[in-house]
């Protein structure tokens, strides 16, 4: 289940002394500035965990606190409030920029609740195959394969210099058959994205199981979109 | 001690200047020359001036316009253009320094910061800023009868982590704590946004002497937030000087038999006639170059707009890619963008404007690019309101805030030596990334990382940013230690790296070796002279530098009738002369700062003319070739500018 945001014991303000949550950035008593809370993105702007969210409204909550906690605003305070404001106002920047973004958005989240997504991006683990043949999606496997046929054939004739205008046109075409279903995931993620909000413990276990394979679907699907932008040189 | 003011400062590569906000209202504060703009030319005078107690000599140096003039009659003690040459390393600027007169030391090593041979002396760029910044702090300080010891620097959107760290350095060496760098297209936005607070997205272009760049900002409520920015860091008003001048040294040699490369001196006096005929070029429909030559014949060449246009169009043509670039970023299109700023002394020329027209489709708008504010001054007037802001204790800026973007991804070098990004290109700053690794090895207590800065692929197309070794990892098998580094980029666009190894709870160390950059003692040790940084007796020490320069230009004016020049004067500007000369004499012995200040300032004015004079003896003599003998042979590949278009073109 979701992490736990609100922490039972109350820590005490570095200026004031009086405890808080750990969840705020600010001290509620004298309102100074306190260091990186340990809870969510989600938190940072006192939500909860959705994925559908009223965008102008974060927007205007990211001014908001910006505003507040910027390091322009501390550049002659004290050391320690300098750094927690460098500290705070990454924390306020990363979220911000990770929810804003309707596919972000969703991998956070999933990812918050323990799931695995995708091709690990870390250092450690990648050189790892993008086209692993394990991910590609069962009803797209046959045309894959010819596509990535035609793609090799158009880098040859390339390479000598050669141009094949039924190749390019059936790579384009190929292109917007993609683009297509692209539009269908998303179509598909934001329904998921209403039963995960409204749903209760089972409905919402359901919905992440598919958003994941919906997230994997598009991150294969753009991986073909952008091989064939490469070869048409787009 | 009270806090002082914070001036904002635009360390260019060309001019310089330093500004502040006067009530609700910024304004640049001129030099002792009563000139706003310092050019950002350093020279090392030909006496240095003896420490008694080390046994060596103390550099003395101008900066701006007395260094300019020495460009011509001792080039190879003068530099400029020095920031192209900030936090580069050695390989990088091995085909920059074929344009310049001036040339890397002869002990130079990869892997160190380059240092410039002026004179018997080696500087490495970020001192050579550093003396400009500080003869903008003393500007600042004679202006405000006051210490100045904070500021913000501009520098330009795209430069990277290491460019950044140079500047901030060269601010630490002339005295200032550099509270915040700021990106030069939003500091422009900034100095527009003030007098109207509205909402709308704007596009900065911003084509300087050397750098481009183009910032997308969204402003609302005060906010401004860029969206997007990009650039090229080796691309400006040099590049257009450069293309005219190859024309010109090229035509001489080929037409004339003249190779005016061999002189330092010549070049330098053709590339001030190449400018000349640039700036011209933006008002008439044709400039004309005429030079005298050593062998007495004439170089005369007419170059009509036209012309000038079509040679300079693939310098212009690489300012598309990036304002493109750009635009997708940010997600919109030509038409979403309500206003344009213009910045940057290159923007006057005309193709520029229709360039910038096509791009943003304005006229089909009905709009205009903003250009109400000087192209050479607003990035200066915006630096001030950021320090205004930084400052907090104004009323006019309180409600405003700038949230810049990093311009270039972060990565790491990963196996195969491909990247992976940990915080893309564009994200507001401060932004941090997390990232763990572990052994590969059973036992290893070590664990190398390469941070890069780029978009490429592979990590050796990127900018090498820093390596970092994790050491003292307790031993554990292969894969089980869990390293957690946290990558932190600051508001000033710099990297900061923490790391701890999970398992064990230890704090591993780091050592950041900066692939470009000085370390920490090295720039402590190139802090300029002490005494300018004591804020004890300032009184004293405005005292100092006013009677120092009294002296120095008493100095110049004593060798004056030496000079072929003094015989062109007429009888009344030497009686003129010598009246200002005797009455600084008399007012320098006293203790009072600015009225030696002003008497230095009338002899400077009565003077003048006397130094045009002498400065077109000095081009023609140059030309001439008089001084042959004095040229550096190590010069002989001086100017390979790239020259676009066949001379007989230009009949």
């Amino acid at each position: 289940m979701l992490k736990v945001i609100d922490s039972a014991v109350p820590i005490a303000c570095w200026s004031c002394s009086i405890g808080h949550n750990d969840s705020t950035l600010f001290c509620p008593h004298c309102s100074k500035i306190q260091p990186p809370p340990g809870g969510d993105y989600f938190s940072v702007f006192g939500l909860e965990p959705k994925l559908n969210l009223d965008l102008p409204a974060l927007e205007h909550e990211f001014h908001r606190l910006s505003r507040k906690l910027h390091p322009d605003r501390f550049a002659r305070a004290q050391e320690n409030e300098k750094q927690w404001s460098l500290a705070d106002t990454a924390l306020l920047n990363d979220a911000y920029r990770t929810l804003k973004d309707p596919l972000r958005r969703t991998e956070y989240l999933l990812k918050l609740l323990g799931a695995e997504i995708g091709p690990e991006t870390s250092p450690a683990h990648s050189g790892k195959d993008r086209k692993d043949p394990s991910r590609v999606p069962t009803d797209l496997l046959e045309e894959v394969f010819e596509l990535n046929m035609q793609l090799e054939e158009m880098r040859a004739a390339r390479e000598s210099g050669e141009t094949d205008a039924q190749f390019e046109a059936s790579l384009t075409q190929a292109k917007e058959k993609y683009h297509v279903l692209l539009e269908a995931v998303d179509e598909d993620l934001r329904a998921e994205w209403e039963a995960w909000d409204s749903g209760g413990a089972a409905a919402r276990a359901a919905a992440q199981r598919r958003m994941v394979a919906l997230l994997d679907r598009r991150r294969y699907l753009s991986n073909l979109v952008r091989d064939v932008n490469e070869v048409l040189g787009a | 001690m009270a806090e002082g003011r914070v001036v904002g400062i635009d360390l260019g590569t060309t001019n310089s200047l330093v500004a502040y906000m006067e009530g609700d209202r910024p304004v640049v504060i001129p030099g002792v020359d009563g000139l706003n703009l310092v050019p950002s030319v350093v020279a090392l005078d030909p006496i240095p001036v003896p420490i008694p107690a080390e046994g060596g000599y103390r550099p003395t140096v101008t900066v701006g316009n007395s260094a300019r003039k020495a460009l011509i009659q001792t080039p190879e003690r003068v530099i400029y253009s020095v920031k192209r040459l900030m936090g580069r390393g050695l390989e990088e600027i091995q085909e920059e320094l074929k344009l310049f007169p001036f040339h890397l030391a002869g002990d130079s090593e990869a892997g160190e910061v380059p240092r410039i041979q002026l004179g018997e002396l080696r500087f490495t760029p970020p001192e050579i800023s550093a003396y400009i910044l500080r003869q903008l702090k003393r500007n600042a300080e004679r202006f405000f009868s006051a210490p100045v010891t904070q500021a913000v620097i501009t520098v330009p959107a795209y430069f990277n982590d290491a460019q950044r760290q140079a500047t901030k350095d060269a601010g630490r060496m002339a005295g200032l704590e550099v509270l915040r760098l700021v990106n030069e297209p939003t500091a422009a936005a900034l100095a527009y946004g003030l007098d109207r607070a509205k909402a709308g997205t704007i596009a900065v272009y911003d084509l300087g002497g050397g750098t481009f760049d183009i910032s997308i900002l969204k402003l609302r409520d005060g906010i401004f937030e860029v969206q997007s920015t990009n650039g090229d860091t080796h691309l400006g008003g040099d590049d257009i000087d450069n293309l005219l001048l190859a024309i010109a040294l090229n035509e001489i040699h080929a037409e004339h038999g003249v190779d005016l490369r061999l002189h330092p001196g010549a070049v330098q006096a053709v590339r001030k006639a190449a400018i000349e005929v640039k700036i011209q070029l933006s008002t008439e429909p044709m400039a004309r170059f005429d030079i005298e030559l050593p062998n007495g014949d004439r170089y005369q060449r007419e170059i009509p707009r036209g012309v000038f246009e079509l040679l300079i169009e693939p310098v212009l043509a690489r300012t598309v890619g990036p304002c493109k670039q750009a635009l997708i970023d940010a997600g919109i299109t030509p038409e979403q963008i309500d206003e344009v700023v213009l910045v940057g002394g290159s923007t006057r020329i005309p193709a520029v404007r229709q360039l910038v027209d096509e791009l943003f489709h304005l006229a089909a708008r009905g709009k205009k690019p903003h250009i109400e504010l000087n192209p050479d001054e607003v990035v200066a007037l915006g630096a001030a309101v950021q320090a205004d802001i930084l400052a907090g204790a104004s009323k006019s800026t309180e409600e405003m805030l700038l949230l810049d973007v990093t311009p270039l991804s972060l990565g790491i070098e990963a196996l195969g030596g491909t990247v992976a990004r940990i915080i893309q290109r564009n994200s507001t700053i401060p932004a941090s990334a997390t990232e763990h690794f572990t052994t590969g090895v059973d036992g290893q207590t070590n664990v190398a990382i390469h941070v890069v800065q780029g978009e490429r692929e592979l990590a050796a197309d990127c900018r090498s940013l820093a390596r970092f070794d994790l050491k003292g990892i307790p031993p554990m098998s292969a894969g089980l230690p869990r390293i957690e580094v946290r990558f932190l980029i600051d508001a000033d666009g710099i990297l900061h790296v923490t790391a701890r190894e999970q398992r064990s709870g230890t704090e591993a160390q780091i050592e950041v070796k900066p692939t470009y950059g000085l370390t920490d003692e090295q720039v402590e040790s190139m802090i300029l002279d002490s005494f300018d940084n004591a804020e004890a007796d300032f009184a004293k020490r405005l005292l100092i530098e006013a009677r120092n320069e009294a002296e120095t230009i008493l100095a110049a004016v004593e060798r004056a009738p030496e000079n072929p020049a003094w015989m062109q004067l007429t009888g009344d500007e030497k009686t003129a002369i010598n009246l200002a000369r005797d009455y600084l004499n008399k007012v320098k012995q006293s203790e009072n700062a600015a009225a030696i200040r002003e008497a230095t300032l009338i002899l400077d004015h009565a003077t003048r003319r006397f130094a045009e004079l002498m400065m077109e003896a000095a081009v023609s003599s140059a030309l001439r070739g008089k001084t042959m003998n004095t040229a550096g042979e190590e010069l002989a590949e001086a100017v390979t500018a790239p020259h676009a278009m066949a001379p007989a073109e230009f009949k």
